[in-house]
């Protein structure tokens, strides 16, 4: 009878050992994903000046469009990001969101200037805006999807027993709450004509 | 999408390819150790002065060499492979579409969460894509020039979504061995048939006669092994890579959330008509679509299912136009990995 026992108690601890490790291990992906959105942003603001300087003189009579991209830009650097993203995210996915529209509604605007088009720098500029917008978009589903998990496996039974011993918490997701984000028209500006 | 999925297809392509290698090392001992038992047969009835065979030295240098091309597929498989197909690597982008290539190359590795691949370019004018490496951390993307001219830029995007899906899912370790070691199975099945045309009448002089019975029945399988070997094993080749397609394209859709840029992107791949050049017969299962030019992708069929290194380019492209509808329908892809 003893050893029945045992064998129970062996049985539930190696689970727990297991569970709790693989609750660690999804805490440190999620964190990893989450800075991974962080090193985008940065990339993606220190790349809005170079922009704005680059069409600022073809495009004086923007000046509107432009100054809400700087805006938008300042606006978005000033949120600290916390380490664990437990709360806040959603300030800064609104401040993100703003900048997203900014930017393509400046990228809807460049097209229209055909000779601004024409400059070689234009086309990298546009080639670099259109990567760093993915890089964001990428890095934001790789931590939602990454962040879900993690949240539902604290949460079901009977992982939830440890979720406290593991430190887990649940993670905020990284939500377009902006409708102006969701109606922006995609401009795919690198698209080739079908041949 | 599901890790426990991934990992249980990580773990299936882990086995997979330790079962390769011992199975490639099996078939050389089978090799060795059959020329031993048959020059044994041969020696045994000679004078008392003349050699005999007793000793099996053959079967031990021929797994000793089996050991070796197989650390040399392992270590050295990519490279090989690139070599083979007159890639250059992408170090630093000077024309607009490769900083494009570079772009999409990075993009996918922040979707996929793997470390960014090293990017090549095969310089060919057929639309083609391929990936190579041992794991995540070694691995290697290489597309053709043709690709970067034909497709759009999201297009783009779906194949080497593709690609990295086949890194992230441990193909790429699975696929080089194969390549190495089919390739070099071809080679020792027709070096030993052409010894074996030598001896075989000598072989049928002094040995089956008198010992007969068990010896003679392993000496034939012997034979019909070594001849069999290269066949059996590309069929082999051919069977597991077509499984992987469909769940990398699915895997695909996982990372760009855009299955029909893919679909278009596949088609257009199988519209250019020509093969490609460069890409040959023992790399062929790697690629995105078949390089040899064999457009029986394109029925759906027996003999294709048996032969094709690809599933029917026409399935693949309806499942994805099916992971398309659905995803615009309920904004969710099916639970694909």
């Amino acid at each position: 009878m003893t050893w029945i026992f045992l064998l129970l108690i062996v049985v539930a601890v190696v689970w727990a050992i297991t569970a709790y490790n693989g609750l660690i291990q999804l805490k440190g992906d999620t964190l990893n994903a989450w800075k991974q959105i962080d090193v985008q942003l940065k990339r993606r603001h220190d790349l809005i000046p170079n922009l704005v300087n680059a069409v600022k003189g073809a495009m004086d009579f923007e000046r509107e469009t432009l100054e809400a991209v700087i805006q938008a830009r300042n606006q978005a650097v000033k949120i600290q990001t916390d380490t664990l993203p437990t709360a806040g995210v959603k300030k800064l996915a609104a401040a993100e969101a703003q900048l997203s529209g900014a930017l393509s509604r400046l990228n809807v605007v460049v097209e229209r200037y055909p000779q601004l088009k024409a400059t070689a720098n234009i086309g990298q500029l546009q080639e670099e805006l259109t990567s760093t917008e993915n890089r964001v978009t990428f890095a934001r589903q790789l931590y939602n999807d990454t962040a879900t998990t993690y949240n539902v496996r604290q949460a079901q039974f009977p992982w939830n027993l440890i979720a406290g011993w593991a430190r887990a918490e649940p993670v905020e997701l990284w939500e377009i709450s902006e409708e102006r984000e969701r109606a922006v028209p995609q401009v795919d500006l690198s698209k080739k004509p079908a041949v | 999408m599901s890790d426990a999925n991934l990992f249980v297809q990580q773990r299936s392509n882990r086995r997979r390819s330790v079962l390769l290698v011992v199975g490639f090392l099996l078939f050389f001992a089978w090799i060795g150790f059959g020329g031993d038992f048959a020059l044994g047969l041969m020696t045994a009835d000679a004078a008392p002065g003349a050699y005999h065979h007793t000793f099996p030295w053959i079967g031990i240098a021929a797994v000793l060499v089996g050991s070796g091309l197989t650390w040399h597929g392992w270590r050295n498989g990519p490279k090989d492979v690139l070599w083979a197909t007159g890639a250059w690597e992408v170090l630093q982008p000077s024309k607009p579409q490769e900083q494009v290539l570079v772009n999409v190359v990075e993009e996918m590795a922040i979707a996929s969460g793997l470390p960014r691949p090293s990017i090549w370019i095969v310089p060919e004018q057929d639309p083609n894509a391929f990936a190579t490496g041992t794991d995540e951390r070694h691995a290697h993307i290489a597309v053709t020039e043709g690709l970067l001219t034909t497709l759009s830029r999201e297009e783009l995007q779906g194949v080497v979504a593709h690609e990295m899906a086949h890194i992230r899912n441990y193909d790429v370790r699975l696929m080089t061995l194969l390549a190495a070691l089919v390739g070099v199975m071809a080679l020792i099945s027709d070096g030993m048939v052409r010894t074996g045309r030598h001896s075989r009448l000598r072989v049928r002089s002094s040995g089956s006669g008198k010992k007969g019975g068990l010896g003679g029945i392993l000496l034939a399988v012997w034979l019909i092994s070594v001849v069999l070997a290269p066949i059996v094993s590309r069929v082999l080749a051919l069977a597991v890579s077509r499984k992987r397609e469909f769940l990398a394209d699915a895997t695909a859709a996982q990372f760009t959330r855009n299955p029909a840029a893919l679909a278009t992107a596949l088609r257009r791949i199988e519209d250019a008509a020509h093969a490609t050049q460069t890409i040959h017969r023992g790399s062929a299962h790697l690629c995105i679509a078949d390089p040899l030019g064999r457009r029986s992708s394109a029925r759906d069929g027996r003999i294709a299912d048996l032969l094709g290194t690809h599933p029917p380019m026409a399935t693949r492209i309806a499942r994805l136009k099916a992971m398309a509808y659905q995803f615009d329908q309920t904004g969710t892809l099916p639970g694909a990995v």
